[in-house]
C-alpha cells in the first residue's frame, strides 16, 4: 500500500442498523445483505480537502447569515466543541456543515409543509473549518422542536444536523446533536436507532454556562469523534513492500 | 481508543444545509456541486448518472450522493498519495449532488479516472467512491462505481475479486451509453432486493 497508515475497523456496533421498523423510513431503504468487509485503500485514505477559499467568514452565524433587514427570532445558542479523531487527536481544517429548524420547528425548505412559521431572516444552514487544533463554533437559534409522520404523534426533539468529513472519505459522516435536557430525547425514534444508551448520550449537547456569553447567548458544548488511523509500518516490513 | 460518534439519518432536509439551492434559496456564495471539471481539467470528460431504488422499485428522490476519484492519471489529490503521478490543478476529484426532486436522477460531470494502486501492489481497476446519505439511511452508505468498458482491469481487481457471486458484482459496474458522441456512465443503486447493490465497510 502506497500509504503507512490505514483505518481503524468501525466499531458498528456503536451505530444504529441500517433496518430499525421503530423508524419507518427506514424498513425500505435499508440493504439487507452483509457489508462486503475490506481493508482501507488509498481510495479511502484519501478524501477531499476544504479551504478557507471555499467559504465565507460569516458562514457561521446563523443568526445572521440570511439576515433580510432584521435578526433570527428565538433562543441565541453557541454551540461549540472540538473534532478529534478515535485517538484523541483534533482534526484540523476539516468541514463542518450544519442544518437546523427554526426556533418554529420549521426548515427552510421546499418540502416541508409543517404550520410553523418561516423566519424570514433564519436560512438555518452554516459551515466552518475548524481550528488548528480541532475546534469548531457556530452561533445559531435554538431550533423548535416539530412533528412528524412516523406515529401519529411522534415529535423529533430539538436537534442540529452535523456533516464531517475528516481528511479521508472512510471517515465521512452525518449524525444530529442534541441538547440536555430536552424531554422529548428518550421517545425519539431516530435516536433510538442506536442501541446502546451510552453512544446516544453522545450525541446529547451539554449546556456550558462557561461558553455562554452574559446578557447574550447560551452555550452548548459538544465533542465530536471521528475514525482514527493507525501505522502500517510493521505490516508493510512483513510483507517486504 | 475514544469511540467514533454514532451516525444519524440526514433525514429529508439534507439539502438544506449541503445543497440549498436545491433546497430553494440562494446562501452561501459558493455552493458545492456536481460539476467538477473545468475547461482545463485533464482527460476524459465523462459524465456519472442514476438513480436510488427503495425496495419497492421506487425512485428514491432526496438522497445525497457524493463520489470521490483519483485524476485522469490515476492520483487523488491528497497528501497521503505518495504514487509519484501527475497532480492535476484543475481536478480536485470530489462532487456532491442529490437526486432530483421529481425525476430521483443524480448526475456529476466528471473525469475518467485512472487505475490507483491498492495493497500490497496490486492493482484497482479505475474506479469511483460513492457515499450516500438519506432519510431512513441511519448511516451512510459506501460503493463503488466500476466501469463497463473497463473488463479486462475489472477481472484483475482485487476489491471486484471479493465478490462470489457474478450477479452481486455487476451491481458495482456502470454500464456505458454514447450520447451526442460523449461517454455516459448510468450507475444504478438499489438499497434492497434482488438486485441489491455491493454496499461496503471500509
Amino acid at each position: 500500500m502506497p500509504a503507512d497508515i490505514e483505518f481503524h475497523q468501525r466499531n458498528r456496533a456503536i451505530h444504529p442498523p441500517a433496518y430499525t421498523p421503530d423508524y419507518k423510513t427506514s424498513v425500505l431503504r435499508s440493504p439487507r445483505l452483509p457489508l462486503l468487509s475490506l481493508e482501507t485503500t488509498l481510495s479511502e485514505l484519501t478524501g477531499p480537502r476544504f479551504g478557507h477559499h471555499h467559504i465565507g467568514p460569516h458562514d457561521n452565524d446563523l443568526v445572521t447569515n440570511f439576515r433580510h433587514g432584521g435578526e433570527a427570532v428565538g433562543e441565541r445558542t453557541i454551540v461549540h466543541g472540538r473534532v478529534v479523531d478515535e485517538n484523541g487527536r483534533g482534526v484540523a481544517n476539516t468541514l463542518v456543515e450544519v442544518w437546523q429548524a427554526n426556533a418554529s420547528g420549521r426548515y427552510r425548505h421546499r418540502n416541508d409543509t409543517y404550520i410553523g412559521a418561516i423566519d424570514p431572516n433564519f436560512g438555518g444552514c452554516g459551515r466552518v473549518l475548524t481550528d488548528a487544533d480541532g475546534n469548531y463554533v457556530f452561533r445559531t437559534i435554538k431550533p423548535g422542536a416539530y412533528p412528524y409522520r412516523n406515529h401519529l404523534n411522534s415529535w423529533r426533539p430539538a436537534h442540529m444536523h452535523f456533516s464531517l468529513f475528516g481528511s479521508g472519505f472512510a471517515q465521512r459522516l452525518i449524525t444530529q446533536m442534541y441538547f440536555e435536557g430536552d424531554p422529548l430525547i428518550p421517545a425519539d425514534s431516530i435516536l433510538n436507532t442506536i442501541p446502546d444508551p451510552a453512544a446516544r448520550k453522545r450525541l446529547v449537547a451539554a449546556l456550558d454556562m462557561d461558553g455562554s456569553v452574559p446578557l447574550d447567548a447560551l452555550a452548548y458544548r459538544w465533542d465530536i469523534v471521528l475514525r482514527g488511523g493507525r501505522s502500517t509500518v510493521f505490516e508493510n516490513k512483513l510483507q517486504g513492500n | 481508543m475514544l469511540h467514533e460518534t454514532p451516525s444519524q439519518t440526514a433525514g429529508p432536509y439534507v439539502h438544506i444545509g449541503l445543497m440549498p439551492r436545491q433546497a430553494g434559496f440562494e446562501m452561501f456564495g459558493h455552493d458545492f456541486g456536481n460539476v467538477m471539471v473545468t475547461e482545463a481539467s485533464q482527460g476524459e470528460r465523462i459524465r456519472i448518472e442514476g438513480r436510488v431504488f427503495d425496495a419497492t422499485g421506487h425512485a428514491c428522490r432526496d438522497v445525497l450522493v457524493e463520489i470521490w476519484q483519483a485524476n485522469a492519471a490515476g492520483h487523488y489529490d491528497h497528501p497521503a498519495d505518495r504514487q509519484g503521478r501527475q497532480a492535476d490543478p484543475a481536478f480536485h476529484g470530489w462532487g456532491r449532488a442529490g437526486t432530483d426532486f421529481e425525476t430521483g436522477l443524480y448526475w456529476f460531470e466528471t473525469v475518467k479516472p485512472g487505475a490507483v494502486q491498492g495493497r500490497n501492489g496490486r492493482t484497482m481497476a479505475p474506479h469511483v467512491s460513492v457515499w450516500l446519505a438519506a432519510r431512513g439511511m441511519n448511516i451512510g452508505l459506501q460503493t463503488r462505481i466500476y466501469f463497463a468498458d473497463e473488463a479486462v482491469a475489472n477481472a484483475a481487481d482485487p476489491v471486484l475479486g471479493l465478490v462470489e457471486q457474478a450477479v452481486r458484482r455487476e451491481t458495482l459496474v456502470a454500464r456505458r451509453e454514447e450520447r451526442d458522441g460523449r461517454a455516459v456512465y448510468v450507475f444504478d443503486i438499489h438499497l434492497q432486493g434482488d438486485r441489491e447493490t455491493v454496499f461496503l465497510d471500509i
